[in-house]
């Protein structure tokens, strides 16, 4: 039973980075806008978490600064493809590189440091509920701030008129220009929330999943994030199922190799992608249904004057 | 109200007036500045010099939201709607209130005033154009307007839409408000409006009362010389069956297209066929299945000059004699990057022998760049220029110039003067005709109806996928070939063609 509850927790700890990062990219991409440099942006969120934890002690500061450090990668990109009309694409891929060079720069003084990890919060008598009280409250606090961020950002974009606006932007950005909405500064706002939820996403690994710092230490889940989102039609339940899914699998084939289970290593390793594709692409089968969410105008430069 | 425009790049000096309950007509061609002062009526752009007065008062209007809280409201010609979104969200987007709460009911109510009926809980992608149209009105209407602008409304109507949307408008202006309409379409102006300010060039060259003009002084004073009505096509003696499409069926690409549904129909040597509809009815999917983008099930479906081609490809297609022209200029009919020498070789390189040994016979090539910008006067600086540097209009000219050059057996070809100056329109119908005297059978797919009047030969409609019978032109009246366009069938005794 213990062993249990072990996995299941570690279950919550591996999926809340991607649930950021992906919740993150969802807004952004919402609005018209693909960042591919989730990567970059969550390295430097990790190491700037560390990197305040080690010098100040404040878990505060530590997630303020990861949260600080997506923001200001995303900033560049947003001044970038939204004021000189740079391809998305390519920035977004600049982005990456630069984070991962300019997070291993940073943090070469960092490797090697060990810190305690954030403190679980136990949540006052729900938390005495045998089992799915230590289950479900008794977690540090960016996991409830993950999905808090999820029940927001639903709220958001299905029952505000600013979500409306947001996703009337990502739709058709002529369109939404003609009635007169601002589509340059609304991007820009979805971008910047983009990169805040990624830098989240990089502090919770290096503050919490693992708490250390080294070089490249995302690896690779900003990527899994950007395909989460599509494979999730640009759904905030379905982004954090599939979020959950990946973590689950993650821990299972772990916990399944340490069993000494005769399949090779490297085909445990795949399995978690291969089951969160495989998932959401059956879930999403209804053509349809996406057409309805992707957002038409994701990736096309947009040009205020016409 | 009195408003004034002096000078910007496109409207030099332009100055006009409008006053509650008119109906006021904004004339002018292609490229004559109307967009571009409506634009600066609504707030998008900004005037460099001039005023705008608005009750007397001079007003700037930085933004679409203050001249909606001042009371005009815009219906677009292309409609600023969102696909994906419904229709109550479209509506929520376009107003500024924020109480959102009965907006069912209001809308409810002025459908049913206005007679414009509308499901707020349907995708708008799901829905016809008129459709998309009554959203725009009805989103303008919620917000009590004083003026209301529309800019070319009835572009992509049938004529029984166009008149449905007159009575509203004439309702309309009864009830106090100033509607200004954008169009070059003399005949609705000369029904619909009062007063007509006439733009030539960005600047106004006349300002008229409607009751006093006809239709052709109207005319000569946009265009600034006579319209030439060109003598309408001299019944030409029809040959042999160029292409014979054999009940053609295919299913809709995806969710958004259009399949079509058992269409048979034949185009002989010598003949324009007219097909009209209102867009979004199969027209793209006939042409890319004649063109041989699309690929039917059966070779027999489609035959050209007697050989079964519904499976071959569209080069192969060329050899037996089509050359097509796709609705959209830049990005179907050409490549936008490329120069015209490049996007001549395209379409040109099989029919014309510009290839050899798998190398481009460059000095071939230009020449027939030049022959096509010469022959049809494109205003294109060289050879060199890339496609997308053009005006639509020249674009469109070099298209149809390049097809026509070939000298294709059968050419289908839709809408070919779209959004093209008068000047270029002529010598584009010029052009077509020419083929067709000369002995090819000419496929003209268009929404616009004057001009299938104008040039074709026999005349049909496409609604839903599905292709009606063909009539001779002149035996249609208008109000026939709306039917026709609606889907239904005509009654007329022996008119089909032997």
């Amino acid at each position: 039973m213990d062993i249990i509850i072990a996995s299941l927790l570690t279950i919550i700890t591996a999926a809340t980075p991607l649930l950021y990062a992906s919740i993150g990219e969802m807004i952004t991409e919402k609005s018209g806008v693909l960042n591919l440099g989730v990567e970059g942006m969550m390295l430097m969120g990790a190491v700037c978490g560390f990197a305040v934890i080690h010098f100040t002690g404040s878990e505060t500061l530590a997630i303020l600064a990861g949260l600080s450090a997506g923001m200001g990668m995303a900033a560049i990109f947003a001044m970038l493809v939204l004021g000189f009309q740079s391809s998305q694409v390519a920035t977004g891929l600049a982005l990456t590189i630069f984070g991962i060079g300019l997070s291993a720069l940073l943090g070469q003084d960092l490797v090697g440091i060990a810190y305690d990890g954030l403190p679980k919060i136990a949540i006052p008598f729900l938390s005495d509920i045998p089992v799915a009280g230590l289950l479900l409250f008794h977690h540090d606090v960016m996991v409830y701030g993950s999905v808090i961020i999820v029940i927001l950002s639903a709220w958001f974009l299905n029952k505000t008129r600013a979500g409306l606006i947001l996703r009337a932007v990502g739709n058709s950005h002529d369109a939404a220009h003609a009635i007169g909405y601002p589509v340059i500064r609304i991007r820009f706002m979805a971008i910047l929330f983009g990169g805040a939820m990624s830098g989240l996403a990089g502090a919770y690994l290096s503050l919490a999943y693992s708490p250390l710092w080294i070089e490249n230490m995302s690896a690779g889940r900003g990527w899994i994030a950007l395909a989460l989102v599509v494979f999730a039609t640009w759904r905030p339940w379905r982004v954090m199922a599939g979020a959950y899914l990946f973590g689950g699998i993650t821990i299972l084939q772990l916990h399944l190799q340490a069993q000494g289970v005769g399949v090779p290593a490297q085909v445990m390793s795949m399995l978690p992608y291969l089951a969160t594709i495989l998932v959401l692409v059956l879930i999403s089968r209804n053509q349809s249904k996406i057409k309805l969410n992707a957002p038409a105008c994701i990736g096309k430069p947009f040009q205020p004057t016409s | 109200m009195t408003r004034s425009f002096p000078g910007v790049l496109a409207n030099d000096k332009i100055s006009f007036t409008i006053a509650p309950g008119e109906i006021h007509a904004l004339l002018g061609e292609n490229g004559a500045g109307k967009s571009t002062l409506v634009k600066m009526i609504y707030g998008i752009l900004k005037p460099d010099a001039g005023e705008i007065r608005w009750n007397g008062e001079v007003v700037d209007i930085p933004n679409p939201a203050y001249a909606r809280s001042l009371g005009i409201a815009m219906v677009f010609q292309h409609f600023s709607l969102f696909d994906s979104l419904s229709v109550l969200e479209n509506i929520v987007l376009g107003i500024d209130s924020r109480d959102t709460s009965n907006l069912r009911s209001q809308i409810a109510e002025i459908s049913e005033r206005y007679g414009l009926s509308l499901d707020p809980d349907r995708h708008v992608y799901t829905l016809s154009v008129g459709e998309r149209q009554r959203i725009e009105i009805i989103r303008c209407l919620l917000q009590n307007p004083k003026l209301l602008v529309m800019d070319e409304p009835t572009s992509v109507l049938t004529p029984q839409e166009v008149e449905k949307l007159f009575q509203t408008l004439q309702r309309l202006a009864q009830e106090g408000l100033s509607i200004l309409y954008i169009s070059h379409k003399l005949n609705e102006i000369k029904t619909l409006c009062q007063r007509a300010t006439i733009l030539r060039e960005g600047r106004v060259v006349d300002a008229v009362k409607i009751e006093s003009e006809t239709v052709s002084s109207l005319a000569s004073k946009m265009m600034g010389k006579e319209l030439v009505e060109s003598a309408s096509s001299t019944v030409s003696t029809t040959g042999d069956v160029r292409m014979r499409i054999d009940n053609l069926s295919l299913p809709a690409k995806d969710e958004f297209g259009i399949p079509l549904r058992e269409i048979s129909m034949e185009v002989r040597a010598g003949e324009i066929l007219g097909i009209a509809g209102v867009a979004g009815n199969g027209q793209d999917e006939l042409l890319e299945a004649i063109s041989g983008e699309l690929l039917s099930n059966r070779p027999e479906d489609i035959s050209i000059s007697g050989k079964h081609c519904g499976q071959m490809n569209p080069n192969q297609r060329r050899m037996l004699g089509l050359a097509s022209i796709p609705e959209e200029r830049l990005g179907h009919g050409s490549v936008p990057g490329m120069s015209l020498e490049e996007n001549g070789l395209l379409t040109a390189f099989m029919r014309l022998g510009l290839l050899s040994q798998g190398f481009i016979k460059t000095e071939a090539c230009k020449e027939f760049t030049r022959k096509v910008i010469q022959r049809f006067e494109v205003k294109a600086t060289d050879v060199k220029s890339p496609a997308v540097s053009l005006s639509g209009g020249n674009l469109q000219k070099f298209i149809v110039g390049r097809e026509i050059t070939q000298s294709p057996e059968l050419l289908v070809v839709s809408q070919p003067t779209w959004g093209v100056d008068a000047g270029a329109t002529q010598i584009i119908r010029e052009g077509l005709r020419d083929m067709a005297r000369k002995g090819a059978a000419v496929v003209v797919i268009s929404q616009d109806l004057d001009e299938l009047v104008q040039i074709s030969d026999r005349l049909g409609a496409i609604c839903g996928g599905a292709v009606s019978q063909f009539y001779p032109t002149e035996s249609l009246s208008i109000e026939e070939i709306g039917l026709l366009m609606a889907g239904a069938k005509l009654d007329l005794e022996n008119q089909n063609v032997a």
